[in-house]
């Protein structure tokens, strides 16, 4: 074999791509304790909470470094980075997000006098987040397809041979996952895997995510759907209109049902960070009626604290008869997992 | 020397798969039997396999049909064509399976998926045959024709046999892509096993069960290359040694099939790009949310623009020793080395996203949430596509030119940069493109591992997706499509197809 000893040229510039990599490059120093700058995971979308980070930072001077991702992606990287991460608080799209960092042992306690202004079913036992606005499930429903008066007072008559192939899920999104645990905490591992098993046969049709489900079901391609709330409002903000424009409407399930059950989105802070007066400013500004009331207007969310108007086109909060669920036990989420991959509803 | 810059250069390749090994190894051994030995993971392989076996056949009958038509035949507006052939590299599957979702109702599963692949993956078979078609010694055909073949017979016994490198190489990429590919199945609804890894993480997070899954891609892959393999060491080597006098080989008359020839390339390239762009102008017309300012959208553009060029840059300075190797001491060792590189390639870019998230946190925490982590991910997830330019263009620049030049008293490295570099050159720039471009459309290793705060073209289409922001959504989808459909037109006029002297 030929010696190829000569072929200097190319090593050195890899390395000296490397190694200018490591001198120059360094990373971001970590962001201080009062130094102006909040580090945030978000698993809430950009383009619905970024507006409201600009309202936030023109009011404190204060800058959000946000880093988007879906509510899973975050976790996991959370869980990845460990002790280590650069981020000092985690908005979350649901509560399992939020417990499933908590039971690593991430998280430190939200100061009580914050907790205290959110009604106790949306907060973390522990004190360790807190919720910023409620979802409700809901189901999406075409009236062309599906008149209001046969739909079911309870979720569970969705098996029933009359809606086979006729209603629409997302099997592999948080808020689906969430709501199975509801049905778990609320009836029991055996009655859920019944009842899943039951759904899927009755050919529920299995989409990607809610937007699709709401979109189908607005164009007439399926007649109901199992959605959170606010799902219309995106759509409907879309097409330049509001929800009660549109031919797809939503169904509440009868008081006390698990598919009534509302979930949250929330905020917890990172260890590290937990006396950082600046993502002390961010949760009290989250948890402030201007942002609350922002939320309601803007994402059609239910605010949590008192004094914000309730959304449009929906029934307030208080009069959701919501299911006795306790959100804290959806980081049991390994348990709704297992049931939705046995009940044949993911790949 | 070359061979320890090879070396260094697949072991950063191998970063993801030496993290699958340690999270899989902390698993332990029942987790790992209970994640694997199920019926649902030997159907999940089945079907992945038979996607791959599906759209890597359909992409080697209509690239090389392609290939040959514009290169060989009396096909009209035959330039054009080849640059419709490769634009088809600048859409993104995510792109094209959701254009495609919206404009035909029920479309959905296996067969859809394969069509969409098809579309998307053919220019990874077509410009590697049509360059090989054009460079081809057509002296040997002269021949076969003196002999009397007809020239339908010529083509089969003489000019296929010297496609068969390229129809491998071409078809290992295909298949290694659509093994791969999250999102065109993701939206049409196939399991195949990149979603059984992808729904595995967003179901609670389960990173080991998503990890252990993708020892099964790991695996898959191994068998694809052993494949490939076998088909390589039957074939020969027919790159003309002199440069001598060429001519452009005679083109065969298409006679009555002229014109259903064209209507049908037409067509394949109506329904590859035809329906992005229709149905990406209708949702911009019809949503009424807007994108971000100008200035949010050059931003976008312009950080899609430098990482994916230097992570291009990157992968390539990487590649280099990998292709001389190969192409200048072939023997085990050096096939060994190109092999592994490819390992990863199958692998999700959201396994090589965590990986490399692992990596930076543990072992070069100053890198972590930089654009230089990012950088080494696109290195390790497109290395075998610059190796494998970088491989054909030094098989074509044979080593005793080099010989013949130190021979005559230049130094090696004189030799190596006035004769071997320049014939070189061209097969760089060409992969080069292809990373670069490849890059511009990655979407879940960069969504993990850019520097917060850092949108890209790829990034900003996801955010405004995501919330049903079709209007606002679509102008960062075609500007990423018209970006990457500059280093495509380069990539088709470098295929030698478009004319000109390659």
């Amino acid at each position: 074999m030929r010696t190829w000893s000569a072929r200097p040229a190319l090593l050195t510039a890899l390395c000296a791509v490397l190694l200018t990599g490591t001198a120059a490059c360094g990373g971001e120093p970590a962001s201080e304790p009062g130094d102006k700058t909040v580090v945030l995971y978000s698993g809430r979308n950009e383009a619905l909470v970024k507006p409201l980070f600009e309202m936030f930072t023109k009011k404190t001077g204060i800058k959000i470094e946000a880093r988007y991702g879906s509510t899973a992606q975050m976790a996991a990287q959370l869980a990845e980075e460990g002790e280590k991460s650069p981020a000092e608080a985690f908005l979350s799209q649901d509560a399992g997000g939020l417990g499933a960092v908590n039971k690593k042992g991430l998280l430190a306690a939200v100061p009580a006098e914050l907790t205290a202004k959110v009604p106790a079913t949306y907060r973390a036992k522990d004190g360790n987040w807190v919720g910023v606005t409620a979802r409700s499930r809901v189901l999406v429903y075409n009236p062309t397809m599906a008149e209001k008066e046969e739909l079911p007072p309870s979720v569970f008559d969705l098996t029933d041979p009359k809606w086979k192939g006729k209603v629409a899920i997302a099997p592999t999104n948080g808020s689906f996952q969430a709501f199975v645990t509801a049905v778990r905490v609320q009836h029991g591992e055996d009655k859920a895997k019944e009842f899943f098993t039951a759904l899927k046969a009755n050919d529920a049709q299995i989409r990607e995510n809610n937007i699709a489900i709401v979109e189908e079901v607005e164009a007439g391609k399926v007649p109901v759907g199992l959605v959170n709330h606010y799902y219309l409002g995106e759509v409907a903000k879309e097409r330049g209109t509001t929800p009660d424009k549109l031919n797809a409407k939503l169904h509440f399930f009868a008081a006390g049902d698990s598919g009534a059950m509302v979930n949250v989105s929330g905020i917890g802070v990172l260890r590290r960070s937990a006396t950082d007066p600046d993502v002390r400013a961010l949760l009290d500004y989250l948890l402030s009626t201007e942002a609350q009331t922002w939320f309601a207007q803007t994402t059609y969310e239910y605010p949590l604290v008192s004094g914000a108007p309730a959304p449009a086109y929906v029934p307030p909060l208080a009069e959701l008869k919501v299911p006795d669920i306790d959100l804290n036990d959806l980081e049991t989420l390994e348990a709704s997992i297992a049931l939705i991959k046995s009940a044949g509803l993911t790949p | 020397m070359l061979l320890t810059a090879a070396a260094l250069a697949v072991l950063i390749a191998l970063l993801p798969l030496g993290y699958l090994l340690i999270r899989v190894g902390e698993a332990g051994a029942d987790r790992v039997a209970a994640e694997l030995l199920t019926a649902r993971v030997g159907e999940l392989a089945a079907r992945s396999l038979g996607l791959a076996a599906v759209v890597t056949a359909a992409c080697t009958v209509l690239g090389v049909g392609t290939a040959f038509l514009v290169t060989r035949t009396d096909l009209p507006a035959s330039r054009m064509f080849s640059v419709l052939a490769a634009l088809p590299l600048a859409v993104p599957t995510y792109i094209a399976g959701f254009t495609w979702i919206s404009t035909v109702d029920g479309f959905a599963g296996f067969w859809a998926s394969a069509l969409v692949l098809v579309l998307c993956c053919y220019p990874y078979m077509f410009l590697p045959v049509a360059a090989t078609l054009h460079r081809a010694d057509p002296a040997q055909e002269d021949v076969a024709q003196s002999l009397g073949h007809h020239p339908w017979r010529t083509f089969r016994s003489v000019t296929l046999p010297q496609l068969r490198p390229a129809v491998a190489g071409g078809a290992l990429l295909v298949a290694l892509y659509v093994l791969s590919d999250f999102g065109a199945v993701a939206l049409l609804r196939t399991d195949t096993f990149t979603r059984a890894v992808f729904t595995a993480l967003e179901l609670g997070f389960d990173r080991t069960g998503a990890l252990v899954l993708s020892t099964v891609l790991v695996a898959l892959t191994t068998l694809l290359l052993a494949g490939e393999s076998l088909t390589r060491r039957r074939s020969a080597r027919y790159a003309p040694v002199g440069s001598g006098a060429r001519r452009p080989p005679v083109r065969i008359g298409l006679g009555p099939w002229r014109w259903p020839v064209t209507l049908l390339l037409g067509s394949v390239s109506a329904l590859a790009l035809g329906v992005p762009a229709l149905n990406l102008t209708r949702r911009l017309v019809a949503g009424v949310s807007r994108p971000g300012s100008l200035v949010e959208m050059a931003w976008a553009a312009g950080n899609s623009l430098t990482v994916s060029a230097a992570g291009a840059v990157l992968t390539m300075l990487l590649a280099l020793p990998i292709g001389l190797l190969v192409a200048r001491a072939p023997g085990p060792l050096a096939a060994t080395v190109d092999r592994l590189g490819y390992l990863t390639h199958a692998l999700p870019g959201v396994v090589i996203g965590l990986s490399l998230v692992f990596f930076g946190i543990h072992v070069v925490y100053p890198l972590y949430q930089t654009r230089w982590l990012l950088m080494l991910a696109y290195a390790a997830l497109f290395l075998p596509l610059a190796v494998a330019s970088v491989g054909a263009a030094a098989a074509q620049a044979p080593p005793v030119l080099d010989d013949v030049a130190r021979s005559l008293g230049r130094s090696p490295l004189r030799a190596f940069t006035s004769v071997t570099a320049p014939l070189v050159a061209p097969g760089i720039a060409a992969g080069t493109a292809l990373v670069f471009l490849t890059c511009m459309k990655e979407l879940p290793a960069t969504l993990l591992l850019r520097p917060t705060g850092m949108d890209t073209l790829a990034t900003e289409l996801w955010t405004h997706t995501t919330v049903a922001a079709y209007a606002a959504a679509a102008p960062y989808a075609a500007l990423l499509v018209l970006l990457s459909a500059i280093p495509a037109w380069f990539l088709a006029a470098r295929s030698g197809a478009i004319g000109g002297d390659r």
